[in-house]
């Protein structure tokens, strides 16, 4: 059977894997001093396929038989995903160049991450899913590792390659078991064929679905499965981490959306349960760990653990009603978009910071406000958005996720509103641990911090679109509503 | 865009934009930053003085009304006007904002750095004017938390030994206390009929036969009231109040007694009594005697007072229990009253708090027993002032403190009856109410003559303590004579709230 495949819509996806070849072959003819040409290099085609991506704005297209299918759910997180390749590229250039690492491969391994991330909203097939997730995760095992002399960062590579081995391999089982129930893997094959299913197939199917739901909930660093992100990321190399805190983790949620909301959404009343418990659980551990640590990554790791679990909660609104579905939907990608923006920022003042203190501890804030005022003022921002107080843009997104909550209503609804609620109070503290460091405390010299132009570039965006977002929130909530796969509009 | 539409809106965000342009002056310009601190508020003052002038005070409803959608896909809506319920509380803070900001011209607190100081503190001024004209409840709370991370900052940096401590338990008390605030707001949001935020729309909603249902009003008013009382702060959510005033600089305990503790109270008069009535009428016994309860705790706890700016800050916590007092009647004189007292509270405490901070500033100590006695043999003008604010914050009639608190504690004799609350309870809450003020007499002129009387101790004898300053005086005159006007002519306030709490009352049967 020959099949026409439409290549504009598969556009951005050619341009990056032939950015990633030619950053491969190229880095090989580069002498050692010039091998950091590979990041403009990077970057140019990031561009380009964003350009590419910008062509597609407004169209719905589908090709390899509705396998791959452009939307503005894809294209929403598609753009999503480039602009956080650039932003990490940004603040890979430096560190990157002044580590002495391997500068060709590493760049070879970020692109092809980011050609999982931006081919996962797009898949709607569960092979497409599994395959885009490990085209996400195998680099980062590698990435995850880069620091080679030093063992944290040895341990970070093997535990997240242990774990994300593991998480795909349940995943893969679960996913087994749906096509060999359904014999189906298009999702909105797999829901009709969920639907017909009775008796011990249904439960057959439940058992699936946890599976699938066990190998994501690895992915996104939710509890209980959420040990190994703390370890990892402290070990990687900070853009790493970066990029496994924000890209990673929302690639993971792009999957989840799709699989829950439009194969799986027939079975909800199965899996709400579990992702109540998921989602609150996590957002307690991730709250309550986080205010122990010491060390800067760490404590983002644990935020990032208990964002997670903000981010579940809208999974766990799921009913009948296809209006109160998509609200949710919305909310939840408000969320992550959000969520992106401020944990970048904030890693990006961190790769500033690593530069002289590699530690990065919490201590070495102290006295920034002196030191480096634009990057001082810029987390301020970044952790108090975090908290979701104005006024930032991480206000409105908690706005949304509670509105969404409270419409679904029923005491479900509720109660996880007010355990949200009170978790945000709760982090309210460990966020502001790291502004009293710089604001409070004196610096060790009272010298300016040197800081790279593409860092305090990155730093100064990230603060002007949180603003942004936090004033006219309209344009931005819109685009989360476009965001919504049209299934869930039409009701599953 | 006229004057009139956009009026209030230029006036909130002026000091927002002063906050900008002062972060662009380098910090070696000391002298301009601070006085952009002064010409900024002393703008904002004077458009603020415009509206009051411009008001139609014969006209009902609100006015410099501006209505336009702002985030369309969950009906949130950019609603702004004001009204004689808001108006004096408005102007209020733009006085105050602009005292505090003479006041910075000589004193900066450690460690210094006026202009992150001054920026933060037209933060502040642009959140909580913009509370009181907020006619949406997510721009309410909006403004209202956005005051929270200012203050935090101003607490936490320019603040005294324990700023810290102080500064979090600040932040963490409010927020804890308005997200289940914000959680009612939803509630309500989803329960109204068309939905709305709006919060006249709401208040039709509920006056109407279909409005909110009894035991949904029982929860929501639970939640939203939680949020306001810890801001009031009422007993026995008050325990961040003392440390936070304690250990906050002068301008900042200024603006939290003066400004930001109304807040609460002006939320109960605005949203939670009028949108949820039914909810209000159960919980007003209970809120009664919370208030009451605080009122003879707060000056008991004054009594037993070492430092005298924790003492000043206990006795904010007494004066707002009459304003609740007044407000747990819901009837009309109940809230003029209440709405009175927080003017008067706002000038009288700020001024105290004023008084304080430059008591500190030269005995650096506050301490009363450090202090030890004879202020008015050493520093005379500052001493004389002292005593005159005190005086008028323990009730003398003539003065700005009267008036709220007795017409409270009136109220308290006859409570709207047709809301069914009990009237031999109200008029005990109205006993031990009385017994409050006698307390409260007691403990401020003992506090006087702990500290303004009695023989000078040797050790500052020689010290050179200067009396009151020009800059002082600057900040200080419009306060005094403030006190002295709203004492003698009450109709200064009185004037401008009559229809409009008229008006409210009538919605929930008065």
């Amino acid at each position: 059977m020959i099949q026409s495949i439409d290549f504009h819509a598969i556009l951005p996806e050619l341009i990056l894997s032939g950015t990633i070849v030619v950053v491969l072959v190229v880095d090989a003819f580069l002498p050692l001093r010039r091998r950091w040409f590979a990041m403009p290099l990077s970057l140019l085609g990031v561009v380009a396929a964003s350009v590419a991506t910008l062509t597609l704005l407004g169209q719905e297209r589908e090709t390899f038989g509705g396998h791959f299918v452009i939307d503005g759910f894809a294209l929403t997180f598609k753009l999503f995903f480039l602009t956080a390749a650039v932003i990490v590229l940004s603040l890979s250039l430096r560190y990157i160049r002044e580590g002495g690492f391997y500068q060709g491969e590493y760049y070879f391994l970020l692109l092809t991450s980011f050609l999982g991330c931006v081919l996962m909203p797009s898949s709607r097939d569960l092979l497409m899913l599994f395959i885009a997730l490990e085209l996400v995760s195998a680099p980062g095992f590698l990435m995850a590792a880069f620091r080679k002399s030093d063992t944290r960062s040895n341990e970070a590579g093997l535990k997240f390659f242990l774990i994300g081995v593991l998480s795909a391999a349940v995943m893969l089982y679960g996913m087994s078991w749906i096509y060999g129930l359904t014999g189906q893997t298009r999702l909105d094959a797999v829901a009709q064929g969920l639907a017909g299913l009775e008796g011990g197939q249904l439960t057959m199917a439940y058992a699936a679905i946890m599976f699938v739901v066990v190998g994501f909930a690895f992915k996104v660093s939710a509890f209980p499965f959420q040990f190994w992100a703390p370890d990892t990321y402290e070990g990687a190399p900070v853009p790493v981490a970066a990029f496994l805190a924000v890209a990673s983790k929302a690639a993971g949620f792009a999957g989840l959306l799709q699989l829950m909301f439009v194969a799986f959404i027939g079975q909800h009343e199965f899996w709400v349960p579990i992702f109540a418990f998921l989602s609150i659980g996590t957002m307690i551990l991730g709250n309550l760990v986080a205010m122990q640590q010491t060390q800067i990554v760490r404590l983002l790791a644990y935020s990032g653990i208990a964002q997670a679990g903000y981010i579940l909660l809208p999974f766990a609104l799921v009913t009948a009603d296809a209006e109160a579905n998509e609200l949710a939907f919305a909310a939840a990608v408000a969320y992550i978009l959000i969520y992106g923006v401020m944990n970048l920022g904030a890693f990006a003042v961190v790769t500033g910071v690593a530069r002289t203190k590699s530690q990065a501890l919490i201590s070495d804030f102290a006295g920034m406000w002196r030191t480096a005022p634009l990057l001082a003022i810029g987390m301020t921002m970044f952790l108090v958005s975090l908290a979701g107080v104005p006024p930032t843009g991480g206000f409105w997104a908690k706005i949304l996720i509670f509105r969404a909550a409270v419409e679904r209503g029923g005491e479900l609804g509720i109660w996880l509103a007010v355990i949200m609620l009170v978790n945000s109070v709760i982090s309210v503290y460990y966020y502001f641990l790291v502004p009293r460091q710089m604001l409070l405390k004196d610096p060790e010299r009272d010298e300016p911090m040197p800081v790279p132009a593409l860092v305090t570039g990155v730093v100064a965006i990230a603060m002007v679109a949180l603003l942004a977002i936090f004033v006219l929130p309209d344009p931005f909530a819109r685009i989360a509503e476009l965001s919504v796969l049209p299934s869930v509009a039409l009701g599953g | 865009m006229t004057w009139e539409n956009s009026a209030i809106t230029i006036t909130t965000l002026l000091p927002l934009v002063g906050a900008l342009a002062i972060l662009l002056v380098p910090k070696q310009h000391d002298r301009l930053i601070r006085g952009l601190g002064i010409a900024v508020t002393g703008a904002a003052l004077v458009l603020a003085a415009a509206i009051a002038i411009g008001f139609d005070y014969g006209r009902d409803g609100l006015q410099y009304a501006l209505d336009v959608a702002w985030i369309d896909v969950i009906d949130v809506r950019y609603h702004v006007g004001i009204d004689g319920i808001s108006m004096p509380l408005y102007v209020l803070t733009f006085l105050l904002s602009f005292l505090c900001a003479i006041y910075t011209w000589r004193f900066v607190p450690q460690p210094g750095r006026p202009k992150a100081l001054i920026a933060l503190m037209l933060l502040l001024e642009t959140g909580m004017a913009g509370t009181f004209i907020a006619f949406d409840l997510i721009l309410f709370f909006v403004f209202w938390e956005l005051v929270l991370v200012p203050m935090y900052f101003l607490i936490a940096v320019w603040g005294s030994a324990n700023r810290e401590y102080a500064a979090l338990k600040f932040f963490l008390f409010t927020l804890f206390g308005s997200i289940f605030m914000l959680l009612g707001f939803l509630g309500m949001y989803f329960r109204s009929d068309p939905r709305t935020f709006d919060i006249l729309q709401l208040q039709q909603f509920a006056q109407g036969g279909d409005g909110f249902s009894n035991g949904f009003q029982l929860v929501v008013f639970g939640a939203v009231a939680l949020g306001l009382a810890v801001k009031v702060p009422m007993w026995p959510v008050h325990t961040w109040l003392p440390d936070a005033h304690t250990e906050a600089p002068t301008i900042g305990s200024v603006l939290l007694a003066g400004i930001m503790l109304k807040m609460g109270t002006y939320g109960f008069i605005r949203i939670a009594i009028p949108l949820l009535p039914y909810g209000a009428q159960k919980y007003a016994p209970w809120i009664g005697l919370l208030a009451v309860i605080g009122i003879v705790y707060a000056s008991l706890a004054c009594l037993a007072q070492k430092d005298l700016k924790r003492l000043i800050a206990f006795s904010s916590v007494g004066h707002m229990g009459f304003v609740m007092l007044g407000i747990a009647t819901m009837t009309e004189i109940g809230i003029q009253a209440a709405i009175f007292g927080m003017v008067a509270h706002g000038v009288i405490t700020g001024m105290l708090f004023f008084n304080v901070g430059s008591i500190y500033d030269r005995y650096h100590t506050r301490a009363i027993a450090e202090i030890g006695g004879g202020m008015v043999q050493k520093m005379p003008k500052l001493a004389v002032t002292f005593a005159f604010v005190s005086i008028a914050s323990l009730g003398l009639p003539g003065l700005a403190g009267f008036w709220g608190e007795v017409m409270a504690l009136l109220s308290a004799f006859r409570p709207n009856e047709a809301l069914g609350l009990n009237v031999g309870l109200f008029r005990g809450y109205m006993v031990a109410g009385g017994i409050g003020t006698i307390l409260t007499a007691g403990y401020f002129l003992w506090m006087l003559q702990r500290v303004n009387m009695g023989t000078l101790p040797d050790r500052w004898r020689d010290e050179a303590l200067d009396d009151t300053t020009t800059v002082e005086w600057l900040a200080w005159v419009p306060l005094l004579l403030l006190i002295v006007a709203l004492g003698l002519f009450p109709r200064l306030v009185f004037g401008m709230t009559d229809d409009a709490v008229a008006t409210l009352v009538g919605f929930f049967g008065g």
